[in-house]
């Protein structure tokens, strides 16, 4: 018998529907990887296996686990099921544990609930565990507190919890995605050796074809709350019998079309950038000791052409933010110049800025923190056209903010919608129509797409590199996704530590790159086509 | 901690300062010569001239300003215009009273409210949560003194189980002295605790939203331990800063309640005080409160810290 049997599950959160009848099954020791757009119901299906559901959403069919029926288990043996036999992990370990507790306190919480230990045992497997998932005691001290940890030690520590008592099942709920990609590989590396060493089944949610590609041994498509597709990882990805299957696939890999009539060979130098540097002043340890200082970037010079697209790499951390962050003169260079067409642009008060903002836009992740949930459309594109020198009429606006939008497609119609009534992906396209509004001639995009699902960001891709080919927009874009550089980008810089440690034509340093930190972002990558030729090799 | 701490402690003697200079310079420019109303209306220019430079009325603003802090700093708040015993006597007289009775409204109005916000974010929607809730709006909106004269009439006048008012000082002895700030402190408390409960409640309902309780749950905690053992803590800093701000509010309203049950407290000392023009008192009385209020800041700015390990490492 299976250790985690779904059978005709369907789950309505009121009166919507988020579940049709979906099957599911999990041997022990098995990786089964449920996979879906946002919205598709995967955290849902997870939730309804904890049992951990919002308080209007309605249950039918069966859940059996390790021959326990859940739907119908009480509340008292959910909470004995929980961090003992079934262990949870989550996406967003910056906001996983509890800040006003030490790491050692939240993991040992679980084994002193579920086994009644003493103290000194309790602690004892607390630093085993934290051992086994790469936070040794003797620099990972048990009295640490999860602000004192990066990103992905935080989620060390959340691996720690939930496999502290050796679930039987695990799962972990999109637990890479806000990572970058070498901490994703080494997580996911984690999760992969202690599902082996403990035959845990392992239930992983991704909205990515590529990161599952590589570890689950079978494959569940989930899409609008319906299984769409289901089975053994190579056959599924390979064959890609399931129209929808195909989709993913496709958009996970896609390249857009560039046209070549707007490449970088015009006008000439449009960004310089010389020795740039951005120095950060720690607090003070002691009331008399030495502030600490960062260098978030060190001597940075490299030169943007008019069109060019080019892409600046690194993991999180490098500094890669902070950098555009100056270049787009939201902060200043503690040292260097940066200019724009020759004109020196760090040293300028914010009304000489002006009329340079209006040739430099920005893109940033998040398109819904980035607009006013309470204007309108219209309100929010037309935001930028207050740098121009002579004020609009409300005629010119209005047929400013139109073109703008069919540029990125969007009908004029829809400019009086407020934020929320656009889906992900429109609200990126209204970010990028409020960055194009006044024609700049540079975008900077600080990773544009890679809050979207793969289908939507195959499509605002698309539309990137068109804007480029239309109206020669050249672009910084910002990202921890190789697949991003290679899709739309020229060249690339490969930024480590504050300093750019590689640069070259984006092809030839994807390909074959030549320092220690383009060699680790490569090979960390999550790509579907190297990791099936490894698994079809593997399996002869 | 240390810097955190170091911090604010010299934050709040600059307020102290800055909080001097302004209860001095207003009391400067308030009409009506102190001099001149201790001797009355009938005085000669000669004698009001006199007691002006008996009392050093006639030196520059800057010597007095200095004088008086310095007298400050020394506990020696000058002499009362009126009474013509030193301030800082009649001060500690007074805050025999007006200490325990905000003490005790502090420990009552916390002792009602989290328990309260606790049970109402517990059982968030239902029936009992709608009521507490609905009591707690009704405790925010009525005003204490109004709530004093219910008291009265009720456990005073009609039950005769408390005095309606007065106070026999604490040479009468404990309980009876306690006996007469019993319903002055429910007065002051009520209105207190009806917002704290409600802070507390959707303090408690906002960290309940957060990642990590999600984390504890699946944990395997129950919703009740989860409460307790993660969410409480975390809802404190909001708790916190209500608690120090409603102290400040507490001291205010002892002026409204002394005044409703007849208690010789630093409210009404300041109060007789300004309609007599004894500025001297005031002013140390002011400065007394402006002192407690800071101090209170403090104590809650480095209570954060006790709670909250992210603010430790900060300046």
């Amino acid at each position: 018998m299976a250790l985690l049997d779904i059978k005709g599950l369907s789950l309505k959160i009121g009166a919507f529907s988020v579940l049709e009848r979906v099957n599911l099954a999990i041997e022990p020791g098995e990786i089964h990887a449920l996979v879906g757009e946002s919205g598709s119901g995967k955290s849902m299906t997870a939730l309804s296996v904890m049992k951990l559901l919002p308080g209007n959403a309605r249950a039918e069919g069966q859940i059996h686990f390790n021959g326990t029926d859940i739907l119908g288990a009480s509340e008292a043996d959910m909470c004995k099921l929980r961090g003992d036999d079934i262990g949870m992990v989550f996406q967003e370990p910056m906001t996983a544990l509890n800040p006003v507790k030490t790491i050692g306190e939240q993991v040992a919480e679980g084994i002193r609930l579920h086994t009644g230990a003493s103290r000194a045992v309790t602690e004892e497997r607390t630093r085993a565990i934290l051992d086994r998932v790469g936070l040794p005691s003797a620099k990972f001290p048990l009295g640490r507190y999860p602000h004192e940890l990066s990103g992905g030690q935080r989620q060390r520590v959340v691996i720690a919890i939930a496999c502290a008592l050796k679930p039987k099942l695990l799962i972990a709920d999109e637990p890479t995605t806000a990572l970058d990609v070498v901490l994703q590989a080494q997580i996911l590396d984690l999760l992969q050796s202690l599902v082996y060493e403990e035959k845990m089944g392992l239930l992983l949610i991704s909205h990515d074809l590529a990161v599952v590609a590589d570890i689950a041994d079978s494959i569940t498509v989930l899409r609008h709350g319906e299984v769409m597709d289901h089975g053994e990882t190579t056959q599924i990805l390979t064959e890609q019998a399931h129209p929808y299957t195909r989709k993913l696939a496709q958009a996970s890999m896609h390249v857009p079309e560039r046209s070549s009539s707007h490449r970088w060979d015009g006008d000439g130098t449009l960004l310089s950038v010389r020795n740039v540097e951005r120095i950060y002043r720690g607090h003070r340890t002691g009331l008399f000791s030495r502030r600490e200082t960062n260098k978030a970037v060190d001597n940075v010079s490299f030169d943007l052409q008019s069109g060019q697209s080019m892409a600046l790499v690194g993991r999180s951390g490098c500094g890669k933010s902070t950098l555009a962050r100056m270049i787009i003169a939201l902060d200043r260079p503690t040292g260097g110049e940066i200019a724009l067409w020759s004109q020196r642009i760090d040293d300028l008060s914010e009304d000489a800025l002006r009329p340079v903002r209006r040739n430099m836009q920005v893109v940033f992740q998040d398109p819904y923190g980035s607009f006013n949930p309470r204007h309108k459309a219209e309100r929010l594109v037309a935001e930028p056209l207050y740098l121009l020198d002579t004020p609009l009429s409300v005629a010119e606006k209005r047929s400013r903010v139109d073109t703008a939008l069919e540029r990125v497609g969007i009908s004029p119609r829809d400019r009086d919608k407020y934020p929320h009534e656009f889906s992900g992906g429109q609200r990126q396209r209204l970010a990028i129509a409020r960055a194009i509004i006044t024609e700049p001639k540079l975008i900077v995009a600080d990773e544009p797409v890679s809050a979207l699902d793969v289908s939507i960001r195959a499509q605002i891709l698309d539309l990137f590199a068109d804007l480029n080919g239309r109206l020669g927009i050249a672009y910084l874009f910002i990202t921890h996704d190789l697949a991003v550089a290679r899709a739309i980008t020229d060249t690339v810089m490969v930024m480590s530590d504050g300093k750019i440690v590689e640069r070259g034509p984006t092809g030839e340093v994807l390909r074959n790159p030549r320092s220690d930190a383009g060699r680790a972002l490569v090979e960390a990558s999550p790509d579907l086509h190297k990791a099936l030729a490894r698994r079809i090799g593997e399996q002869g | 901690m240390l810097s955190y701490a170091s911090k604010r402690v010299l934050i709040g003697i600059a307020t102290m300062l800055a909080a001097s200079i302004v209860v001095f310079a207003v009391l400067e420019v308030v009409p009506g010569d102190p001099a001149r109303l201790m001797l009355g209306m009938n005085a000669t220019e000669d004698a009001v001239r006199a007691l002006q430079e008996q009392m050093g009325l006639n030196q520059p603003l800057l010597v007095r300003y200095f004088h008086w802090l310095g007298g400050l700093l020394t506990g020696n708040l000058g002499r009362s215009y009126t009474y013509a015993v030193p301030v800082i006597d009649l001060i500690t007289e007074r805050i025999a009273v007006s200490l325990p009775l905000a003490l005790i409204s502090l420990a009552l109005s916390t002792t009602i409210a989290l328990p309260v916000g606790l049970f109402s974010a517990s059982r968030r929607g239902t029936i009992s949560d709608t009521a507490t809730m609905g009591a707690a709006q009704i405790g925010v909106a009525i005003p204490n003194f109004w709530f004093a004269l219910l008291l009265v009439y009720i456990f005073a006048v009609t039950l005769r189980l408390v005095p309606a008012g007065g106070f026999p000082g604490w040479s009468a002895g404990m309980w009876p002295a306690l006996k007469s700030l019993i319903l002055p402190s429910i007065a002051l408390a009520l209105p207190q605790a009806a917002i704290l409960a409600r802070v507390t409640r959707s303090a408690l309902l906002d960290v309940l939203g957060e990642d990590y309780i999600r984390t504890a749950r699946a944990k395997g905690l129950t919703r009740r331990s989860v409460l307790y053992r993660h969410a409480l803590r975390n809802a404190l800093i909001p708790i916190l800063t209500i608690l120090g701000l409603q102290f400040a509010f507490l001291l205010a309203g002892t002026i409204i309640i002394e005044n409703v049950f007849y208690l010789p407290g630093l409210g009404r000392l300041v109060f007789q005080a300004i309609t007599q023009r004894d500025l001297i008192v005031v002013e140390g009385v002011v400065m007394l409160l402006v002192a407690t209020v800071i101090l209170i800041n403090l104590l809650v700015d480095l209570s954060y810290a006790v709670v909250d390990p992210r603010l430790r490492g900060r300046t």
